[in-house]
C-alpha cells in the first residue's frame, strides 16, 4: 500500500491507520522556522521515551535520513513555506504522509517568517547586497534557495490535517496533539492550548 | 403678496408661443461631455449675429434621453411635432438653424424618427419636463404646471390628505428598497418631535446609474416641490438635499432653483401665503457610496464621519439631531408633485398591482441606444432592451442585465420576459434597485463582472463592521484568483461561505447586499466559474489566465497558484 | 424599570426594559464574545461577534445594539452563529499583522483569547499583510497599527470619558487608520492630555506603554468602571 493512497485533499486524517508493523512511522520536518518547535518537541523529556515505545522516527532533524521516505503515518511540520526548497519538500511530504500536522505558529500562520510579506523579494534582500553592483555582502546567497514572493502558512500550500499553534507550542500542547494522533483521532486541542504566540 | 402662479405661467407661455422657434440643446452631463456647450454657443452667437435672437431662442435644457446619441438638439416650431437631432456638432447646428430659418431640411444632419421606440415607448411622469424646460428658469417650470401641486395642497388639503394621497398612489421608494412611501410619511408625521426634517437622498452612487443626477440637473424644482409637499405632510420646516460631490452641475442648478423659489415665495417663510414655512439647504457629499445609506447620510449631514449606525431606531423616529426625519430618494420625491397634482388614482393607473407608477432607468452597456428612460412598472426587460434600447449592437447576443448596481444581481437571457417590478425582480434573485440597468453581451465574463462590483464594494466599505470591511476584501481576492485561473474548488466554497457571512452579519445595506452580484452570477452562470477553475478557461474570452503550470516534482504548480502578491489601491 | 421576559436558549429569563440583549444574556451567565463592546462606552456594533439568533429575524442581530423586548426568543450558540463568529475572528486575524509571538500584549490580548475560545486553530483566508507603521512619537505611549482591529474603544473613551477626541478614524474600509488630531503624530497632538485611557481600553497590543516588551503590556480593564463609578459617586467630595 502506497502512502497517501485513498486520501483526498481537504479533510484527511480522521483516523490514523498504522502502516506496516503497527508502530507509528513519525516524521518531523523543519521548513522556514527557527527550530524552536523542534526544541519544544525535545522538551517532551521522558515522554519521548514513551513515544519511542510506539513510534519510529523516520525523518527529520533528529534523524540522519536524507530523503523523505514513503509510507509515513504522521508528519509534524515546523515553519512557513518561504522558499522553493520548502515548497518542494512540502509537496513531497504531503504525497508520502497519511496525516500532516502544522507544528507551531510559522507553519500555522506564517508568523515571524512571514513578517517580510509586505516587502518585495528584492527589497528583502537589498540590505544584504552591495548597493553598487548588487553582489552579496556577507555570503553568497545565490546558493541559498530562492525566496517565494510570500512566506505562506503550510495549509495555503498543501492540505493540512491538524494544527498545533504556539511559538513555540509548549511540550504539553505537542503531547496533547500526539496523544490524539496515537489514539487515531484528529488533533483536537482545548481552547487554552489554541492561542497563537 | 404671494406669487400668482397662474399669471406667472401665462406670461411664460405667451412668451414661448410668440417665438418663431425654440431650439433646445440638451445640457445634461452626458451631452455636455459630448460637446453640447459648443453647440449651444454656436447657436446663440449665430442668432445674435443674424439678429434673430428675439424671435428664435436657443435654450439649455436637461436630459432628453438617448444619451449615447448626444449632443442632442430639439426643435420646436409652432403647430409642429418636435424634432430631435442626434450627434450635433457646431457645424451641423448651423445647418439646423439655417433649415429652421429657411424652412428646408438640413442637408447632412439626420433627425431621430419621432416613432423611434426609444422616444415613443416611454411614459414620462418624473421626466415630463426633462429636455423641454430650462432648469435654471423657474418660470418655465411654473409654465409647465410646476408648484401647482404645492399650491393645491397648501390651500385645499390637510397634511393628512397629502399623506393619504401618497399612500393611495401606491408609491414605493425609488432608491432601491421599495418601502411604501406613504407608510414612511405617516410614520414621520405621527412621530412626536418638536422639530422634523425632510431629507432628499441625492447621493446616487451605483456605477452606471444616473437617474437622480439627471432629475436634479433637468428639473430641480420638481425635487424641491416634492420636498416641500413632504414637509407640509409630515410637519417639517427644514429640508436638506444631499447631493454627492461629483454632481457639480446638479448642485449648482439646485442652488439656483432654491434661490429662485425663495424669491418667489415658493420656499421659505409663509409659502404661497400660507402658514407653512419650509427652507431647503444643500449638503454636499464627499464621494462615499455608503452615504447613500440613510443613517450614514444623516451622520454626514450632521458633520460626522459617514458611517451607518444600527436601526432601530429608524430615522422616522429618531433621525437628524435626534428628531424625526423623513428620508426619500430624489426620484421618489420628484414623483410626488405629479401624484398630488393629478391624483392618486391617475398615478396608480400606471404599473402593476403591487408596483404602481413609472420608473426611471439608466440604460447602459451593450445596447444600441443607451440613455435615460421612464417606463411603467411591469414593462418587460425584453421591451426595454430590444424595443426601447434597440437591441444589442454588432450582432452579438444578449447575455445578462445587471440591475441594482453593486447591490443587485443579474438577469440572464432566460428571464428576458420578466416584468420589471419589485416583486418579479426579487423572485429571480435581483432587485429593482435605484434603476441602473447595465446590458451585457456574450463578451462579458460573469465572474469578472462580479469581481468588478466586489472591488467597488471593498473600496467603498466604510470599515465600521468587520464582516464588510475584511469580508469584501477576501471575497475580491478569491474572485481575482478565479478570474486569473489560479483558484481551486475549495476557494469557490470559501467564496460562497463568505457571501453568506457578509450578507448575514454586516451592519448596513452596503455590506448586506455586497455579495449579491456573486450570488446571482453563481446562480445563473456557475458553469463559467467552474470553467475558470477546472479548465482554466474564460468562456467569454475576456479574462487573462495565468500560464498553465508545468507538471513536475518541484512544486512549480503551486508557485503559479500562489501568484504574485495582489496589488490593490 | 419594568421587568420583561425573554426566552434565551429555551429558558425563560427576565430582564429590564432598556437593557440591551447583551446585558440580559450576560446577566444570565451566558458568555458572548465581544471586542468592540466595553462597559462604560457607547455601543458600536462593529465587531459583529456578539450576534445572536432572534426569532422572527432572518439575520442574526448584534446583542450589544439590540434592545431586549418582551417575548423575544433568542439563541446564542447555534451552529450557524458559532461558524460566523469563527469566520469573523479569522477575518480579523487575516486583516493585519498580528504576530502574536512578538506582541507586547501576548497572554493579555482579547483578540488572542476570543480566537482561541472560538476554536480558531488556523486562518483559512489569505493574510492581507498590509504595510503599516507605528507611531512612537508620544513620550509615554505608542500605537502599532499592525495590531489594531479598529474597534474604536480608544476613539470612544477619548471622546466620551476624557472629553477630548484626540483620536478618530482616517480613511475607510480596510485602509481605515486610527489617527490623532486630524493626522498629527501622536507626540505632536495638541489635544492629547496623555491620560492613557486609550491604552488601557485597547483590547490588543495596538496601544501600549513604551518600554513594555513581549507579553509585558498588561492592561487594566477595571480602570474605566472605577473612573465612571467615582464620577457617579462624586468621590472627590468625600
Amino acid at each position: 500500500m502506497t502512502a497517501g493512497s485513498g486520501s483526498k485533499t481537504g479533510t484527511r486524517g480522521s483516523t490514523v491507520e498504522l502502516i506496516g508493523s503497527g508502530r507509528l512511522r513519525l516524521a518531523t520536518v523543519w521548513l522556514g522556522g527557527c527550530s524552536g518547535c523542534h526544541m519544544s518537541f525535545l522538551d517532551l523529556d521522558e515522554r519521548l521515551v514513551e513515544l519511542a515505545q510506539v513510534a519510529d522516527m523516520v525523518f527529520g532533524p533528529f534523524v540522519d535520513v536524507k530523503e523523505f521516505p514513503q509510507g509515513v503515518d504522521v508528519t509534524l511540520v515546523e515553519g512557513a513555506v518561504t522558499n522553493r526548497t520548502n515548497l518542494a519538500l512540502a509537496e513531497k511530504l504531503r504525497a508520502r504522509s497519511r496525516t500532516v500536522v502544522s507544528l507551531g505558529d510559522c507553519a500555522v500562520t506564517g508568523n515571524v517568517t512571514s513578517m517580510r510579506n509586505h516587502l518585495s523579494v528584492p527589497d528583502v534582500l537589498a540590505p544584504f547586497s552591495n548597493s553598487e553592483d548588487g553582489t552579496p555582502l556577507a555570503m553568497d546567497y545565490s546558493a541559498v534557495p530562492e525566496l517565494l514572493p510570500q512566506a505562506l502558512p503550510l495549509h495555503q500550500v498543501i492540505a493540512v490535517d491538524g494544527y498545533i499553534p504556539g511559538c513555540p507550542p509548549s511540550p504539553a500542547r505537542i503531547w496533547a496533539a500526539i496523544e490524539c494522533l496515537l489514539r487515531g483521532e484528529p488533533v483536537h486541542l482545548a481552547a487554552d492550548m489554541l492561542t497563537f504566540g | 403678496m404671494p406669487t400668482d402662479l397662474a399669471a406667472m405661467a401665462a406670461e411664460e407661455q405667451e412668451r414661448q408661443e410668440a417665438l418663431r422657434c425654440r431650439i433646445m440643446v440638451c445640457a445634461g452631463t452626458p451631452c455636455l461631455v459630448a460637446g453640447a456647450h459648443a453647440v449651444l454657443t454656436t447657436l446663440r452667437d449665430a442668432l445674435e449675429e443674424s439678429r434673430l435672437d428675439a424671435e428664435i431662442e436657443a435654450v439649455a435644457t436637461g436630459c432628453m434621453g438617448p444619451c449615447s446619441r448626444g449632443p442632442l438638439v430639439k426643435i420646436r416650431l409652432p403647430g409642429k411635432k418636435e424634432t430631435i437631432y442626434e450627434k450635433v456638432t457646431p457645424e451641423s447646428a448651423r445647418q439646423i438653424l439655417f433649415s429652421v430659418v429657411k424652412g428646408r431640411r438640413p442637408p447632412t444632419v439626420e433627425a431621430l424618427s419621432p416613432d423611434m421606440p426609444f422616444l415613443a415607448r416611454q411614459t414620462k411622469v418624473v421626466l415630463a419636463n426633462s429636455g423641454s424646460i430650462d432648469p435654471e428658469r423657474i418660470e418655465e417650470y411654473v409654465a409647465a404646471g410646476g408648484y401647482g401641486a404645492l399650491a393645491h395642497a397648501l390651500h385645499e388639503m390637510t397634511p393628512d390628505d397629502v399623506c393619504r394621497e401618497v399612500s393611495a398612489a401606491g408609491l414605493r421608494g425609488r432608491g432601491g428598497a421599495g418601502y411604501p412611501t406613504g407608510v414612511k410619511w405617516n410614520l414621520a408625521r405621527k412621530a412626536p418631535g418638536e422639530r422634523k426634517y425632510v431629507v432628499a437622498n441625492g447621493d446616487e452612487g451605483d456605477p452606471g446609474a444616473y437617474m437622480d443626477r439627471s432629475i436634479m440637473e433637468s428639473d430641480p424644482h420638481r425635487v424641491l416641490e416634492g420636498m416641500a409637499l413632504a414637509g407640509y405632510a409630515i410637519g417639517a420646516d427644514q429640508g436638506y438635499i444631499y447631493v454627492r460631490g461629483e454632481y457639480y452641475l446638479a448642485g449648482r442648478r439646485l442652488e439656483t432653483a432654491i434661490r429662485d423659489a425663495e424669491r418667489k415665495g415658493l420656499l421659505g417663510s409663509r409659502v404661497l401665503g400660507s402658514n407653512f414655512n419650509f427652507r431647503i439647504d444643500i449638503r454636499t457629499g464627499a464621494g462615499a457610496f455608503v452615504c447613500g445609506e440613510e443613517t450614514s447620510l444623516m451622520a454626514s449631514i450632521m458633520g460626522k464621519r459617514g458611517q451607518p449606525w444600527h436601526r432601530p431606531p429608524y430615522p422616522a423616529q429618531k433621525g437628524l439631531w435626534g428628531y424625526p426625519t423623513l428620508i426619500n430618494n430624489v426620484e421618489t420625491l420628484a414623483t410626488v408633485p405629479a401624484i398630488v397634482g393629478n391624483g392618486a388614482a391617475w398615478y396608480a393607473s400606471h404599473g402593476t398591482a403591487r408596483s404602481k407608477g413609472t420608473k426611471v432607468y439608466a440604460l447602459a452597456g451593450q445596447v444600441e441606444t443607451a440613455g435615460l428612460i421612464e417606463v411603467p412598472m411591469g414593462t418587460t426587460l425584453r421591451e426595454v432592451v430590444f424595443d426601447i434600447g434597440g437591441g444589442i449592437p454588432t450582432g452579438r447576443r444578449f447575455k445578462a442585465a445587471q440591475s441594482g448596481g453593486p447591490s443587485g444581481g443579474c438577469i440572464p437571457g432566460a428571464h428576458l420576459d420578466t416584468p420589471l417590478d419589485y416583486e418579479s425582480m426579487e423572485k429571480i434573485g435581483t432587485i429593482m434597485g435605484s434603476g441602473g440597468l447595465i446590458i451585457m453581451d456574450e463578451t462579458s465574463c460573469m465572474p469578472d463582472v462580479a469581481s468588478f462590483f466586489l472591488d467597488f464594494c471593498r473600496d467603498e466599505s466604510c470599515g465600521k463592521c468587520v464582516s464588510c470591511r475584511v469580508g469584501t476584501v477576501e471575497m475580491h481576492r478569491l474572485l481575482r484568483r478565479i478570474t486569473s485561473g489560479t483558484a481551486s474548488m475549495d476557494d469557490l466554497a470559501k467564496l460562497e461561505e463568505l457571501c453568506e457571512l457578509v450578507s448575514a452579519t454586516s451592519l448596513c445595506g452596503l455590506g448586506m447586499t455586497a455579495p449579491n452580484p456573486v450570488v446571482s452570477t453563481l446562480r445563473y452562470f456557475r458553469d463559467e466559474y467552474e470553467a475558470h477553475i477546472r479548465e482554466r478557461r474564460c468562456p467569454a474570452g475576456s479574462c487573462t489566465m495565468a500560464p498553465a503550470p508545468a507538471p513536475g516534482p518541484e512544486g512549480e504548480a503551486l508557485l503559479h497558484a500562489m501568484g504574485v502578491p495582489v496589488e490593490e489601491d | 424599570m419594568p421587568v420583561i421576559t425573554l426566552t434565551i436558549n429555551d429558558e425563560l429569563v427576565s430582564g429590564r426594559r432598556g437593557e440591551s440583549l447583551l446585558q440580559v444574556i450576560r446577566e444570565h451567565g451566558i458568555e458572548l464574545p465581544t471586542l468592540c463592546h466595553m462597559e462604560g462606552l457607547s455601543e458600536r456594533g462593529g465587531c459583529r461577534l456578539c450576534i445572536v439568533e432572534v426569532e422572527g429575524s432572518p439575520r442574526p442581530l448584534p446583542a450589544c445594539t439590540t434592545m431586549a423586548r418582551e417575548g423575544m426568543v433568542i439563541r446564542t450558540h447555534t451552529e450557524r452563529i458559532n461558524r460566523y463568529r469563527r469566520m469573523i475572528a479569522e477575518l480579523l486575524l487575516a486583516e493585519r499583522n498580528h504576530y502574536c509571538a512578538v506582541c507586547v500584549s501576548i497572554g493579555h490580548c482579547e483578540l488572542q483569547k476570543v480566537a482561541a475560545d472560538l476554536g480558531v486553530d488556523h486562518v483559512r483566508y489569505e493574510y492581507l499583510s498590509p504595510k503599516l507603521g507605528m507611531d512612537l512619537s508620544h513620550e509615554r505611549f505608542g500605537i502599532d497599527h499592525n495590531r489594531c482591529i479598529l474597534c474604536t474603544r480608544c476613539v470612544r473613551v477619548c471622546e466620551e470619558v476624557e472629553g477630548v477626541r484626540t483620536w478618530d478614524v482616517a480613511n475607510r474600509g480596510v485602509k481605515s487608520l486610527i489617527f490623532a488630531d486630524l493626522d498629527y503624530r501622536w507626540g505632536e497632538s495638541v489635544s492629547c492630555t496623555s491620560c492613557g485611557k486609550c491604552v488601557q481600553v485597547c483590547p490588543t497590543g495596538a496601544l501600549f506603554t513604551k518600554g513594555a516588551v513581549v507579553g509585558e503590556m498588561v492592561k487594566d480593564p477595571g480602570m474605566l468602571t472605577r473612573i465612571l463609578e467615582g464620577r457617579d459617586k462624586k468621590e472627590w467630595e468625600g
